[in-house]
């Protein structure tokens, strides 16, 4: 056990990051009906830097990183990317606000009805409008190299085993090169092994591709391997922030219970 | 309480109304901005409209067959059998053909797109989409109605023809008529008021059928359970849009054509 953990690139010592905040959100609330599942939420997200967000499950860590995108409209609060307040852009603005951002999926969200390839190239040849094959070919076989997934170029997502998948999902947000990428529970339904596979190569991807990330996730081990920062969430709100250090020292109770989880 | 319940299920209806005008603007206004999807909507052609033929066809050649069967005997008992060709093609081409063609494509092609759309939705395929940028809209929705709207109308012309042999072969069981005479008669009691509406009545089935199944795939739940109570849905709305449809087409032809 020892052992493999020396292998785990995990991050014991959080970067130096440049001052540069790529997310400022500043008590942002949402409500579904009655139920308010975001209460005050507060926080940065600074260039290059992994922020993880913890919490159990039906707290709105998604509902959060989904405002992020503009997939849902925030009921209150300041939420501004790249400096822009996301909250009044137009359609356009926001077309070209999500090319600067990638989002996997739990399930890795593949396009079932195309091959792994064609998931690939539907980005570029739509977002980033790439006319030449050459090119494309180039950027597909790269990114799927990075993922370390080549041999898979041809299969169809059914073909795939769940972490496969995963990857594939990494690999086709990574393809239009984002400047932040959102992580919604990267490992859940994974064994151990493929779990920490992912989590690795998240790292592994940031440090490549200069990525600020932000990590939902209930899995410690991920949280471990990713984080330079951890918000712990709770009934809509942030209760806990630091390094996993930090919190794994942590009296309060909530914040305990995640640390404590047996492994 | 009952009168709450009753504005609430009020409130809903509207709503849905609502949802259906925004979507169709989305739709229209996609199908002038940004590129147009020409594979997407080649690849629908042929899964829609090919794959559809040997339904249809079989149909088609049945219920031309029946017609003349059950014809028959009330046109003998009329003295009026010569008119049995003529009777097939008016009731086939103007009515029978298109509508059955339509409910035909409701049944397989709008619970498709409906199942299709609706499971992209619960696996968040659609979301990806929107949130790598692309348009979904654009992708999924334009070409699958434009290519119902266009392929429906050749399922009928196609599935009328093949109606009109299977009259032929019923009508050579018991009596004999040649191919050409038959076939004369046919295309001879038709003119350009049968063909027309008749036509462009598909275009409209066939745009129900595909803007249905899209919309109640889009629109569905996010659940297993969602996904085939939106393609059982798209079959349901998109028959009875079909025979709403029909209605107002029938009273606008009489209107035009049959003074």
């Amino acid at each position: 056990m020892k052992e493999a953990d020396e292998h785990i690139e995990t991050k014991k010592e959080a970067p130096e990051h440049k001052q540069e905040v790529v997310i400022h959100a500043k008590g942002i609330k949402k409500s579904f009906g009655k139920k308010k599942v975001l209460k005050n939420i507060t926080f940065d997200l600074k260039k290059g830097e992994n922020i993880v967000v913890l919490g159990k499950s039906g707290q709105g860590k998604s509902v959060t990183i989904q405002c992020v995108v503009g997939m849902l409209q925030p009921d209150g609060g300041e939420l501004e990317v790249f400096g822009e307040d996301i909250t009044t852009m137009n359609d356009e603005e926001l077309k070209k606000l999500r090319m600067k951002i990638g989002f996997l999926f739990q399930g890795g969200a593949l396009y079932d009805s195309m091959t792994v390839r064609d998931n690939l190239e539907f980005p570029l040849t739509r977002v980033l409008k790439l006319k030449d094959q050459k090119e494309i070919n180039k950027k597909v076989e790269g990114v799927l190299d990075a993922v370390g997934l080549l041999d898979a170029i041809d299969k169809m997502p059914s073909d795939l085993s769940g972490g496969m998948r995963k990857r594939v999902g990494l690999a086709r947000t990574l393809i239009v090169n984002p400047e932040i990428m959102l992580y919604d529970e990267p490992t859940t339904g994974l064994d151990p092994i493929t779990s920490r596979e992912i989590s690795e190569l998240i790292n592994r991807l940031q440090r490549k591709y200069e990525i600020s990330s932000v990590i939902i996730t209930h899995d410690m081990e991920c949280a471990r391997i990713t984080a330079d920062r951890i918000l712990v969430m709770d009934e809509g709100e942030y209760i806990a922030e630091g390094s996993y250090k930090e919190l794994e020292k942590s009296e309060n109770e909530m914040v305990r219970s995640f640390f404590n989880e047996p492994a | 309480m009952e009168a709450q319940q009753e504005l609430s299920g009020w409130r809903k209806w509207m709503e849905g109304i609502g949802d259906y005008v925004v979507f169709f603007t989305r739709f229209f206004r996609n199908i002038f901005t940004g590129g147009f999807e020409w594979s997407e909507f080649v690849r629908q052609c042929y899964e829609i409209g090919y794959r559809s033929m040997m339904l249809v066809g079989i149909t088609s050649f049945i219920m031309g067959l029946v017609l003349i069967l059950q014809l028959r005997p009330s046109l003998i008992s009329l003295g009026a059998e010569s008119m049995l060709p003529k009777t097939l093609s008016v009731a086939l081409i103007r009515e029978i053909g298109p509508v059955i063609t339509a409910i035909i494509c409701a049944g397989k092609i709008a619970s498709s797109i409906g199942a299709e759309l609706g499971s992209m939705k619960v696996t968040e395929q659609i979301d990806a989409m929107e949130v790598s940028g692309a348009n979904p809209v654009q992708y999924l929705v334009v070409t699958r109605v434009l290519a119902t709207s266009f392929m429906i109308p050749l399922l009928a012309i196609i599935g009328d023809a093949i109606g009109l042999f299977g009259g032929f072969l019923a009508l050579n069981f018991t009596d004999s008529i040649s191919f050409s005479l038959y076939f004369n008669k046919c295309i001879a009691s038709l003119d350009f008021t049968d063909l027309l509406p008749a036509v462009a009545k598909t275009v409209l089935f066939g745009f129900a059928v595909g803007f249905v199944g899209c919309y109640k795939g889009y629109h569905s739940d996010k659940g297993t359970e969602s996904v085939g109570v939106a393609a059982n849905s798209a079959v349901v709305t998109a028959s009875l849009w079909i025979f709403i449809i029909d209605a107002i087409a029938v009273q606008i032809t009489s209107l035009l054509f049959y003074k």
